[in-house]
């Protein structure tokens, strides 16, 4: 069979914050990488998150926060992701995120986070070689 | 503006400067690029010159400062009657740290307030609401009812002040708090002044801060804009903003021709409310951005003032000049700040601050270089006031009005941005209006592109970003940033449910009912919520009547 | 691998959010998992729901599964979009626009790319819904976008198929594909509060009545109007497909088409084992390039050849 894995990803902005620019970006850059991207647009709660990552079978989460809110949703989504046995989905972080919050964010389960200013296809990279090593 | 003689040697010469001087340079020494673009990618040509403005009509294109169609400026004198409005927006954790910024804002020379909200104040929720988890006293002070709301303006006479307040769709309940505190202080509301940003339509098109569908919302912005008109005639009842859109990636010229179609549906739908247009547009304001590329930033400004003028005049027949007048409040671009060496962000806010003087602003706060990474600092905010200090008392940009005019460039610009301008504006039109256009995901979809584009030239290298994509070093990570009490939710659940226990609740039910009457008809629910906050009636619970009654909005989204 | 079949068959959404993703990456092990599940299929009703980009279906089928769901029915969605063909990427929207169904364990949505493979995806969309009837959903809604010819053999997979058209958008009877109107069950005009809504309904109208002459069919479709967004029309539109359902059951269509399906799905998986097999015993070799060679070099030719092939595989038929 001609079967093809391809890499799905939920890209989310938990929270109240309304800034989607960098969501919507990477949406559209990951897609153009040949993953498949649903995004599930603003004020998501991590169980709704969660909800949407079992239901679609993701590999990967992608949030994203300019709030300052990371510190609560990023390791609650990790954690929800456990109970409902996806622990292997990879959990990655962008937005407004203080150098000093990323080794907590990090212990709590999230895979990268990925700051202002970090190219898009890096992080194109990242996703992909996680995979390939798989 | 030229004799046809001379512009024809003009050209004869500047044909033979092209082929001569400029060939022979260009075939030794090639041009750094092949086409030179603005940040919004508006094409820059070599040089400018009197042939770039071969039609130009001074009277018809400029005028004079205060005058139609106030391409120069909208007051005669300009900044050398006043400087424009400093006026920083501050906000965060409780309503009592705020004030204290406040007050030290106010003994540095600042001379209005800006209240930044957190994100569930913005969208109607109480800080003990589940989705305010994690966000509480985030980006801006938390307000739930109007007892944080005195805190807030402790000892600060409302009638001394100027008050801008960025709320959107609860814009009518935080304005009635503001209202029911001047009148505790004994200040009536014709002595009152501020802004309130009440502008939904830039939040369902790209800053997500919404409530309810848009008929409904626009219902209460307009609801909001009559009241003040006919009791707070001091307030500025919307800020028409492209601020927003810009920082969601837009270009220049669209940042300005979706603010202008916003205005025209907010004028249309006031029309339709049986109003005067010369009775609220004249405290119609706008809100914009600036970003770094200085000329273009200036033509933007030029090019809208002129074309909004000509919308009022043309369109909507406004004879009033006050309601010709796009009279705006700019911020510096947060986007344009890079957590990568964050002091180079003091040059870049300078440069913003020098287009938004010569671009003749009414008002400006300037980004703390450190915005990229957290809170601002209280040293950072104070470098970013006196960065508009130094503009203003020592650049002399602010000592001759619209410097800028009759350059070739700015006024070729100018003209290439109101074309652009005008040529959304069609096609909006064609589509039926904004709401319409939003409702396609034209808007939000025009934006975006734009934004991918941008960060396409980035990536690329076509676009030099400093520290970003060229001049990059390895630096120490950032210390000293500002962080918020993360216990701010359970303090403030803890006040609310205080207040829930002490005030009346007969008086509290009744105020609910009689607003949820009235929102059912057509009154103004102005008055009825004025009295539902003195019977200290929640930000969440007053929305919540709404939210019984029109449902919430569910965007669609638009990738 | 886990026996993620049983899995499913218990009330596990993972076990079949990974069965789903297998059939989609056309695993081999997915046939394993259908076979156990499929004993369990059958009770599902299938709706599908199918037109132009802007009409508005997803917010369409986001006030249907309200309204199912106030019914006490529990509900499985496919919401099928366009992969690029360029990078084979694609953006599923879909989603964003059902999430008034967050939090409710009883509604399953999956957002599907169509993966350039139009062909294939009709039979990997029967899956899908086969896993979600097993799963124990009362009804199936497959969503898709377009309404070209391959969306139409996915439309088939449907007992009822809703096309949806709105003003606005030159959706007009003259620029509707001829399969459309042979795979729709009813019709919505969307966005009906918009100018152009009523003369489009009267379009449509007009053409099923001609057509109605001309096909001699028992089942006339109607024409509904709604406005999603407003949740105007949504109730009305379930007691229309309701309608067509017992118009399907009572004239025993229901039984006769889901055996037509049944036959046509059986056919292709035979045909696609047979030349899977075959072609793996013709390919696998690399005489088969000496054949092209041959055939390129007119010293054989490609009609006399192909019957050789065949009798050495099925000798028996010669």
């Amino acid at each position: 069979m001609t079967g093809k894995k391809r890499i799905k990803v939920i890209m989310a902005k938990p929270g109240l914050d309304g800034h989607d620019r960098g969501a919507k970006l990477l949406a559209r850059v990951f897609a153009e990488a040949g993953m498949e991207v649903v995004y599930t647009g603003l004020r998501q709660t991590p169980e709704m998150i969660v909800e949407a990552a079992l239901q679609e079978d993701a590999d990967v989460v992608g949030l994203s926060s300019l709030s300052g809110v990371h510190n609560y949703f990023f390791p609650r989504v990790v954690e929800l992701l456990k109970e409902n046995g996806l622990e292997e989905v990879l959990v990655v972080g962008g937005g407004i995120i203080p150098d000093e919050d990323v080794p907590g964010l990090k212990d709590a389960g999230v895979a990268a986070i990925f700051g202002p200013g970090t190219k898009t296809e890096d992080i194109v990279t990242f996703i992909q070689e996680k995979f390939s090593s798989n | 503006m030229f004799e046809k003689e001379k512009l024809k040697t003009i050209k004869t010469e500047k044909e033979k400067w092209d082929c001569g001087p400029v060939e022979k340079v260009c075939a030794k020494f090639p041009e750094r690029k092949t086409t030179f673009t603005t940040i919004s990618g508006e094409e820059v040509e070599r040089l400018y010159t009197p042939l770039d403005m071969a039609d130009f009509d001074y009277d018809t294109k400029l005028g004079f400062p205060g005058e139609y169609p106030f391409t120069r400026g909208v007051q005669p004198t300009m900044y050398r009657g006043r400087f424009w409005t400093m006026r920083q927006y501050a906000g965060f954790g409780t309503a009592r740290e705020t004030n204290e910024r406040y007050r030290y804002l106010l003994e540095q020379g600042q001379t209005g307030l800006s209240v930044a909200f957190d994100l569930p104040t913005q969208s109607g929720y109480d800080s003990d609401h589940a989705l305010s988890m994690g966000e509480v006293g985030k980006v801006g002070v938390a307000i739930d009812s109007v007892d944080d709301m005195r805190v807030l303006f402790d000892q600060i006479p409302l009638d001394k002040v100027t008050t801008s307040m960025t709320i959107n769709a609860p814009a009518t309940v935080l304005l009635a708090m503001y209202l029911a505190l001047a009148e505790e202080q004994g200040v009536p509301y014709s002595k009152v002044g501020g802004t309130v940003q009440n502008d939904i339509l830039k939040e369902i098109i790209c800053r997500g801060q919404y409530i309810y569908p848009p008929l409904p919302s626009m219902r209460l912005t307009v609801d909001l804009i009559k009241y003040c008109y006919e009791q707070v005639p001091r307030w500025n009842t919307i800020s028409i903003s492209g601020y927003h859109i810009r920082e969601a990636g837009s270009t220049a010229a669209q940042e300005m021709a979706f603010t202008i179609a916003n205005g025209i549906t907010y004028v249309q739908s006031c029309i339709d409310r049986g109003m005067e247009v010369d009775s609220f547009a004249p405290r119609l304001s706008f809100f914009y951005n600036a970003f770094t590329n200085v000329l273009e930033e200036v033509a933007k400004f030029r090019a809208g003032r002129r074309y909004w003028a000509r919308v009022m005049k043309e369109r909507f027949g406004a004879e009033n000049p006050r309601s010709l007048m796009m009279r705006y409040h700019v911020q510096t671009g947060g986007v344009t700040l890079t957590a990568q060496q964050p002091l180079n962000n003091v040059v870049r806010v300078a440069l913003q601050t020098l287009a938004t003087a010569y671009g003749g602003a009414q008002s400006l706060h300037t980004n703390s270089y450190d915005e990229a990474l957290c809170l601002p600092t209280e040293e950072a905010v104070t470098v970013a006031l006196r960065t508009q200090q130094v503009v203003a008392e020592e650049s002399g940009a602010a000592d001759t009005i619209d410097p800028l005019a009759g350059s070739y460039y700015v006024e070729a610009m100018t003209d290439q941005i109101e074309a652009e301008i005008d040529d959304y504006i069609q096609k909006i039109d064609a589509m039926g209006g904004t709401l319409k256009a939003i409702d396609e995901g034209y808007v939000q979809k025009e934006i975006q592109d734009s934004a991918y584009r941008f960060q396409k030239e980035i990536e690329s290298n076509e676009r030099v970003y400093v520290g970003i994509n060229r001049y990059t070093m390895k630096e120490p990570p950032p210390t000293n940033l500002l962080k918020v009490d993360p216990r701010q939710r359970e303090i403030e659940t803890e006040k609310l449910e205080k207040l829930r226990a002490e005030r009346d609740p007969k008086s509290w039910k009744a105020a609910l009912e009689r607003l949820d009457e009235v929102s059912r008809t057509d009154e103004n629910v102005m008055p009825a919520v004025i009295e539902a906050v003195k019977a200290r009636a929640t930000v969440g619970e007053i929305c919540d009547v709404w939210r019984k009654i029109w449902g919430e909005y569910r965007p669609k989204e638009f990738v | 691998m886990e026996d993620l079949a049983a899995e499913v068959l218990q009330g596990s959404v993972r076990a079949m959010a990974r069965i789903i993703t297998l059939v989609e990456n056309q695993d081999p092990r997915a046939f394993e998992f259908l076979g156990s599940i499929y004993p369990h299929t059958g009770r599902a009703y299938v709706l599908g729901i199918t037109g132009s980009p802007g009409t508005g279906k997803s917010t369409l089928t986001d006030k249907i599964i309200s309204v199912l769901r106030r019914q006490g029915h529990t509900v499985g969605v496919v919401a099928v979009d366009p992969s690029s063909p360029f990078t084979g990427g694609a953006l599923l929207g879909d989603r964003i626009r059902m999430q008034r169904a967050a939090g409710d364990p009883d509604v399953f949505i999956r957002s599907m790319a169509t993966r350039g493979n139009l062909g294939g995806l009709a039979r990997t969309t029967a899956d899908v819904i086969k896993i979600m009837d097993g799963f124990g959903k009362d009804w199936v809604i497959v969503e898709t976008v377009g309404v070209g010819q391959d969306e139409v053999e996915i439309a088939k997979t449907a007992d009822t198929t809703v096309v949806v058209l709105a003003p606005g958008l030159g959706d007009t009877v003259q620029s509707m594909k001829a399969g459309v109107m042979e795979i729709a069950d009813l019709y919505v005009i969307n966005k009906a509060d918009r100018s152009g809504a009523d003369s489009l309904v009267t379009e449509v109208r007009v053409r099923v009545e001609q057509d109605s002459h001309i096909k001699e069919a028992d089942w006339q479709a109607p024409v509904l109007k709604t406005v999603a967004v407003e949740d105007q029309g949504t109730e009305p539109l379930l007691e229309a497909i309701e309608n067509h359902r017992s118009f399907l059951e009572k004239s025993g269509r229901l039984e006769k088409v889901r055996r037509e399906k049944t036959r046509q799905e059986t056919l292709s998986l035979l045909t696609e084992e047979i030349s899977c097999n075959i072609l793996e015993k013709i390919l696998g070799d690399g005489q088969f390039d000496d054949l092209i060679d041959d055939i390129v070099a007119h010293r054989k030719d490609p009609y006399t050849s192909v019957k050789e092939i065949v009798g050495t595989i099925f000798p028996e038929e010669q």
